[in-house]
């Protein structure tokens, strides 16, 4: 293919090919390394959500975008029993044990939150624990007591006798200065203690504990109302968006086209029976079908992109393809061909697909994000896939949370702005190809 | 020509090609459904062809000429008649036999740009046929190596990697010569070899139509418009109007001795290189070809020939004269 090669050549004369093509290479590697660091199963358990996100705070935004901002907003902060000095003092039938968790507070803001987890496996009786809170200027609070379970939590944020104490809500009133007011309280800096006074009733048993911090930004994407960090969604969404509108595009136009190359073709009923099946097929609305399948059925992914696909294939595509092909059909090398003995399937995949493809092919390039946009869309409507992470669904998440009226506008942000680089690429790429292969739309 | 000599009938026993009585019709049709009658390209078209001649069908434009190539390509299936290769009756081939019966038959075009598939180059054009007719890699090889040598397209490596775009009109016409001669037929069938190329090269492509007929024994069939390229390239003509053959007779002989009215006018309507003559005005038969569709009773050429005989020509049909031996016309004047 002499004209195809040359053709590829010059796009490097095309700066929004360059682009494009640069956009495109950038998702397919994000894409790859993606699928390459998270697994496939890796990516649904995340997705699926639960305990293991108990470190991540709720709803934090980018760190960049606070930084950008100027804030100061902390980072969640874990301080754990394993790295503390624990004092140990034996009585009888028991340990008494003094573990100081300490944490340096530098922040400009208050966490978002306040936990201490704790695990305490291969106890009988179950240990008791007592709480007490240092500030770096020597005041101390206590929190209480209690009991600890098996696999236990103590959510200092929503302890409500503490926060009558307090004035204020506790991991607000635990880190402000002495004379902080409801509504305008200041950050303490400096290096806190949470003494944890624990009696264990048995040796040898494990007493861990962990106290959380959780801040108020996380990472490079943030984090949502489930505490999963949107990294996840934003990396996971681009295989998926990338496959689902090639393959959807590849569908459709393949099967468009050799079901247009075959009417044209063998022309008489066959031709008349494809017709009347595109002008059928042209007036059904495509996306009240798929909600449909996706209400009534499945919103499987694949099913989804079957069903693209299987709509596509008498799409009104076949009108142009058909109106490319007729005059080919005539063409003298194509009789040519009858005359040495070739055969109808060869003729029309060997000798009248391959004339019209350089024309196609930037129609299909700029296809493929049309598809990526449908699948976001179906998401947004809810009929996303119910395992897999994708763009659409962060929109989806995001809008049943009411983002944006919380001022969470990360959460549409990201994968919005992820939706238009993929149709960017493809589209600057698309339009470069296309003055190249219809040399007649470089003098508009 | 002594074979010339011998009529259609009397030559079947060991001719190449038998047409018999061939007729293609072609139906218009209006929705689809309603018959508006039939273009009678081909009506009634007997003769036969021996091994190692070469004829030549020459007509005006829309005279049948060429859909007669076109069913003896098999590309259109005739409407009555038959058409019998090598002792073999078309109409009774099945698929496979068809298959083979189309590598026996080549076929050189008119427009070697648009017979060429614009997309792949000289070796993929040439591999084609062999790879329809499942001839292994190397073999392939060979044989677009050795055509290509025998069109004088040499050496071949400069030309196996060229698209049909950037070889010349008398390249190209070569390429589409050597596409047809690939498969070895014995029956080539050429449609105005000439007519789209320069004048500067149409002598050389008729000389190596002329030089590969005579060097491989083929058989070769020559449709043109133009008597004046006839003389030297075939041995026999055949004379066509309206969908049928009027005149067929060796090629001296039918030019120092046209018979019927229309040769006598196509002769005249040649072009004379004596200078003298350049502002003589010519008899030219006046009129123009009739309708296909509803062609005139009896002698089709009645209502342009200056020697119609009225209610004779108008009403009967003529049949196949021989008023000099060895040479046939169909017009009513020879009775």
């Amino acid at each position: 293919m002499g004209r195809l090669s040359s053709a590829l050549a010059e796009l490097r004369n095309y700066p929004s090919a360059i682009i494009g093509l640069g956009i495109i290479a950038f998702l397919v590697g994000l894409a790859v390394y993606t699928v390459v660091v998270i697994p496939y199963d890796d990516a649904l358990d995340k997705w699926r959500g639960g305990d293991q996100w108990r470190l991540y705070p709720v709803n934090a935004s980018p760190v960049w975008s606070d930084r950008l901002l100027g804030g100061q907003a902390p980072e969640t902060k874990v301080v754990s029993s394993r790295d503390a000095e624990i004092e140990r003092e034996a009585f009888e039938g028991g340990e008494r044990l003094s573990i100081p968790l300490r944490v340096d507070f530098q922040a400009g803001d208050f966490p978002s939150e306040m936990t201490v987890f704790f695990d305490a496996d291969g106890h009988e009786r179950e240990p008791f624990a007592r709480l007490v809170w240092r500030t770096p200027d020597g005041r101390e609070m206590p929190l209480g007591g209690s009991r600890i379970s098996r696999q236990d939590r103590m959510s200092i944020s929503q302890d409500r006798a503490l926060e009558q104490r307090l004035g204020l809500v506790p991991h607000i009133g635990l880190l402000a200065t002495p004379d902080s007011e409801p509504g305008d309280a200041r950050v303490q800096t400096g290096e806190y203690e949470l003494t944890l006074d624990v009696i264990v009733f048995e040796e040898n048993a494990d007493f861990e504990a962990e106290l959380v911090l959780y801040g108020r930004v996380h990472g490079l994407a943030g984090t949502d109302h489930q505490r999963r960090d949107l990294m996840v969604a934003l990396m996971w969404g681009t295989p998926v968006a990338l496959a689902f509108g090639l393959l959807a595009a590849v569908g459709t136009t393949i099967t468009t086209l050799i079901i247009a190359a075959t009417g044209v073709w063998f022309g008489g009923w066959v031709d008349a029976t494809i017709q009347r099946l595109t002008e059928v097929n042209m007036i059904l609305p495509l996306l009240p079908i798929l909600v449909m399948v996706g209400t009534l059925y499945s919103t499987s992914i694949w099913l989804m992109l079957g069903v693209v696909v299987a709509l596509g294939i008498f799409s009104a595509g076949i009108k142009m393809y058909r109106a490319m092909l007729l005059p080919i059909r005539q063409a003298p090398y194509i009789e040519a061909a009858r005359a040495y003995g070739a055969g109808n399937t060869r003729i029309i995949l060997r000798y009248m697909i391959p004339r019209i493809l350089p024309v196609l092919i930037p129609t299909f390039v700029t296809l493929i994000p049309t598809f990526v946009f449908l699948e976001a869309s179906l998401a947004v409507l809810g009929l996303g896939d119910p395992v897999l992470p994708t763009w659409g669904k962060v929109l989806n998440d995001a809008q049943s949370e009411s983002a944006l009226y919380s001022q969470y506008y990360y959460w549409v942000l990201s994968p919005a702005f992820l939706l238009m680089l993929t149709g960017l690429g493809f589209a600057m790429l698309g339009f470069a190809l296309d003055r190249i292969f219809n040399p007649r739309l470089r003098t508009l | 020509m002594s074979q010339a000599a011998s009529t259609a009938t009397a030559a079947a026993g060991q001719s190449l090609v038998e047409v018999r009585d061939l007729r293609t019709w072609f139906e218009l049709r209006q929705w689809g459904f309603m018959r508006l009658g039939s273009v009678k390209a081909v009506d009634g078209v007997s003769f036969a062809l021996q091994r190692g001649e070469s004829v030549a069908f020459v007509g005006e434009s829309g005279c049948g000429k060429s859909s007669l190539a076109r069913t003896l390509l098999g590309l259109h299936q005739p409407t009555e008649g038959d058409v019998v290769f090598e002792g073999q009756s078309m109409a009774r081939l099945g698929r496979r036999a068809m298959r083979d019966y189309r590598a026996r038959v080549g076929y050189v075009q008119q427009d070697p740009f648009g017979a060429l598939p614009p997309f792949l180059d000289v070796r993929r054009i040439l591999a084609e046929p062999l790879k329809v007719h499942g001839i292994g890699r190397s073999e392939r090889e060979r044989r677009i190596r050795a055509v290509l040598e025998e069109v004088r397209l040499s050496p071949a490596d400069d030309y196996l990697r060229k698209f049909p775009h950037m070889l010349s009109g008398g390249q190209q016409q070569r390429v589409v010569i050597a596409r047809a001669l690939i498969l070895e037929p014995s029956l080539l069938i050429a449609d105005e070899p000439v007519s789209m190329l320069d004048a500067s090269v149409r002598v050389e492509i008729l000389n190596l139509l002329r030089g590969i007929q005579q060097r491989r024994e083929l058989t070769l069939a020559f449709i043109t418009h133009d008597l004046s390229t006839v003389r030297h390239f075939a041995d026999r003509i055949f004379v066509m109007y309206a969908g049928r053959i009027v005149e067929t007779a060796a090629v001296q002989e039918l030019l120092d001795h046209p018979q019927h009215p229309y040769t006598q006018a196509l002769l005249a309507a040649l072009a004379d290189p004596d200078p003298d003559n350049a502002l003589d005005l010519r008899e030219v038969p006046g009129g123009e070809a009739p309708s296909l569709l509803n062609p005139p009773p009896g002698c089709r050429f009645h209502p342009r020939c200056p020697k119609h005989m009225p209610g004779v020509c108008d009403i009967e049909d003529p049949p196949d004269f021989e008023p000099r031996p060895g040479h046939l016309s169909a017009c009513l004047l020879h009775r």
